[in-house]
């Protein structure tokens, strides 16, 4: 099973890099930067897990802090594509303000005249009608960008004024709500949450498909007689991945419903609550499952689809992808609609978890979402980034909001230490790559 | 129909600007045939060469391919004319590995539509094994390649999809001697598959020996053509250098007035 191994003669040069830890990052081929992010993830964890005397690695707050990464994980995912082609997109938080207030407009005004208050199809529509209105705002500025020639900061500078004053106008400024309870759902709580039962299946259902994935990669390769890993590598991946899965539905899990809602509950449902209270887990967030939905969709269309392949060839040689026969403009176009939808959907968590849909609405997003991109390892001079590492970058930048306020850092020094941090991460990643180079 | 040449561009034009860039060339390429192309840079020699692969579109002439007019209005138009181009700056997309750059724009999908990844590198092991036996970064992104490896890369895309014509502009400008050698060895082949080269150059010793015809440009319009038997090195010297035409070659538009007697 093995001897296929050496079947391929290995090049000399990357055979022997390093001492154990050269030759353990080889046959898992981790890549090294993602680890790194992992690692100051990690570290500012555990540092503000300190700092706030235990505050900080609790089930509840890191089930928070998943829901609160979800709508900047959503869009960030957009935004890597977007950077790669070496273009930007200032707009996304002002279209997700204006999406929201659309979306908000469908389903508190529009739809109860239609179907009737909280019909069951109202949540779906007023999602399609903003996933519509996304991708219409997307491809109108993709347009102008691919086609006119108008280059993205630009367009999209205009975008962020424009929707922005977009979301003003659908109500003169009045904040709609409240939402469609199917709707709402979608921005988290108890309610929204899918329990502990089924928090456990979805976490088996993805650990069971990793190892499926690694086991069919590994057929494949086989079969065309490539290098394959080391068996011993692959275990090691399989087996922390499946760990990483259960370990977040363990942590959701565990982190119980407020006392308040649980007596509602009860009484709701007849059920008696015994002595002590009663236990009812939160489970994974359905937010975070759509972030995660998402994140994996995105990995899939830039990794495994024609697009994605251009997306990067476009970053990488905008004339060689061209010569090479890739109608580029239409590529470019197709990302600004893709980023438009996703916005839509970050908006659709966002208007949901705030119950509301108010004008001011994800105003700055679009700079957290470019800061997670760039954090997450894409490059702005275009070619370079994943989804895995955007979404990270998300996690890492809420963390940060999260664990100062948890140790009750004025506002001003939270937005300065954000900005410090993006710097600082950006010339480290600056320095990596010379390195590699 | 067998008569007819493989390519015939016929009184090509193109301006950018002002500036005749190519003005009123003709040039033909037969089956199995080398022609080099020469001229000083910036004598219109890329630029004819992009339009015939479809990177520029001309602002007058026509086109044949085996004696029928054709269309091409963007890159893959030519490419499906069989007409593959190795350009001056390899036009690689540096951040993707050997495979995406081979099959860019032409990737191999599995049933599903996705990407078949490991056929594609399937692919790329067999064709660079021909050309660069020793090369194995094939999960590199090509910008961590050397000069000839990147050539060779560039090189394979161009064959690997039964070119019928093959331009290759300034294919040994990056490459030391032995690979400069290898190049060379690679043309011979492809002739005698009976695909068409047009080779395009500004140092004649480097294409001299390989072509059977040189066509000489200078400010955009042929000085003249002709057969390497029938002239030397130092005639086409005469030829890029003052636009005078020797008595072995045909003049074209370009000749200096009387030349052609001399």
């Amino acid at each position: 099973m093995t001897q296929v191994t050496t079947h391929a003669p290995v090049d000399g040069a990357r055979a022997d890099a390093g001492g154990p830890l050269g030759r353990f990052l080889k046959a898992t081929e981790l890549d090294t930067r993602m680890l790194g992010m992992l690692a100051a993830l990690a570290l500012i964890w555990v540092g503000f897990h300190i700092l706030s005397g235990g505050l900080f690695l609790t089930p509840r707050n890191l089930w928070n802090l998943s829901v609160q990464s979800a709508s900047i994980a959503v869009m960030s995912t957009g935004m890597v594509l977007v950077i790669v082609t070496r273009n930007i997109d200032l707009s996304v938080g002002s279209v997700l303000g204006f999406v929201g207030m659309v979306m908000g407009v469908t389903q508190a005004q529009l739809l109860p005249g239609l179907l009737g208050f909280d019909h069951p199809a109202t949540w779906m529509l007023a999602l399609a009608v903003g996933l519509v209105a996304g991708a219409a705002i997307g491809g109108l500025q993709g347009y102008i960008i691919a086609y006119l020639g108008v280059p993205a900061f630009i367009v999209t500078l205009g975008g962020l004024l424009v929707w922005r004053g977009a979301a003003w106008w659908v109500t003169s400024g009045r904040t709609v709500a409240p939402m469609d309870s199917t709707f709402r759902l979608m921005g988290g709580g108890p309610e929204g949450a899918i329990g502990a039962t089924w928090s456990w299946i979805v976490g088996l259902v993805a650990g069971a498909a990793l190892v499926l994935a690694l086991a069919s990669g590994r057929n494949q390769r086989r079969k065309f007689h490539f290098p394959l890993r080391p068996l011993w590598a692959e275990a090691f991946l399989a087996g922390v991945g499946c760990a990483v899965i259960l370990g977040a539905v363990a942590v959701a899990n565990a982190y119980p419903w407020p006392v308040g809602i649980v007596r509602r509950y009860a009484e709701a449902t007849g059920i008696a609550v015994p002595e002590g209270g009663l236990f009812i887990a939160h489970g994974i967030a359905i937010p975070v499952l759509i972030a995660v939905g998402v994140g994996i969709v995105m990995t899939f269309i830039a990794t495994r689809t024609r697009f994605g392949r251009y997306v990067f060839a476009i970053g990488g040689n905008p004339e060689a992808a061209e010569l090479a026969g890739i109608n580029t403009r239409w590529v470019v176009m197709k990302i600004f609609i893709l980023m438009g939808m996703l916005a839509a959907i970050g908006s659709a968590i966002s208007t949901a978890r705030l119950n509301a849909a108010t004008n001011a609405q994800g105003t700055l997003d679009e700079l957290l979402v470019i800061a997670a991109a760039v954090i997450g390892g894409t490059s702005l001079s275009g070619g370079i980034g994943t989804i895995a590492g955007a979404m990270i970058g998300a996690v890492l930048m809420q963390s940060l909001a999260t664990g100062m306020i948890l140790l009750g850092v004025d506002t001003p020094l939270q937005n300065i230490v954000v900005g410090m941090v993006l710097v600082l991460a950006v010339w480290l990643d600056t320095l990596y790559r010379r390195r590699l180079q | 129909m067998s008569d007819a040449p493989l390519v015939e561009m016929q009184n090509i034009s193109i301006a950018f600007g002002g500036i005749h860039a190519v003005d009123n060339v003709s040039v033909d390429l037969r089956a199995g045939e080398v022609v080099a192309l020469l001229g000083h840079n910036g004598a219109g020699k890329s630029t004819l060469i992009k339009i015939l692969s479809g990177a520029y579109r001309r602002d007058a002439g026509t086109i044949w391919v085996n004696g029928r007019e054709a269309a091409i209005a963007n890159p893959r138009d030519a490419k499906r004319y069989g007409i593959e181009t190795i350009y001056q700056t390899l036009a690689l997309a540096d951040n993707v590995d050997a495979a995406a750059n081979l099959f860019l724009g032409r990737e191999l999908r599995t049933r599903w539509g996705t990407l078949d990844d490991v056929a594609m590198e399937s692919e790329t092991r067999k064709v660079m094994g021909r050309l660069n036996p020793r090369f194995q970064r094939f999960k590199d992104p090509v910008s961590r390649l050397s000069g000839g490896q990147r050539q060779s890369v560039a090189i394979a895309r161009a064959i690997h999809f039964d070119a019928r014509i093959l331009i290759m502009d300034e294919p040994t400008a990056a490459l030391g001697p032995q690979e400069t050698a290898q190049v060379g060895e690679l043309v011979l082949q492809l002739k005698n598959e009976g695909i068409g080269i047009f080779l395009i150059s500004h140092d004649i010793h480097d294409v001299f020996d390989l072509a059977d015809r040189v066509v000489v440009m200078k400010n955009g319009q042929v000085v003249g053509s002709a057969a390497t038997g029938d002239v030397s090195k130092d005639d086409v010297l005469g030829m890029i250098i003052l636009g005078k035409c020797p008595a072995g070659a045909v003049p074209g538009p370009g000749a200096i007035d009387g030349a052609a007697a001399a």
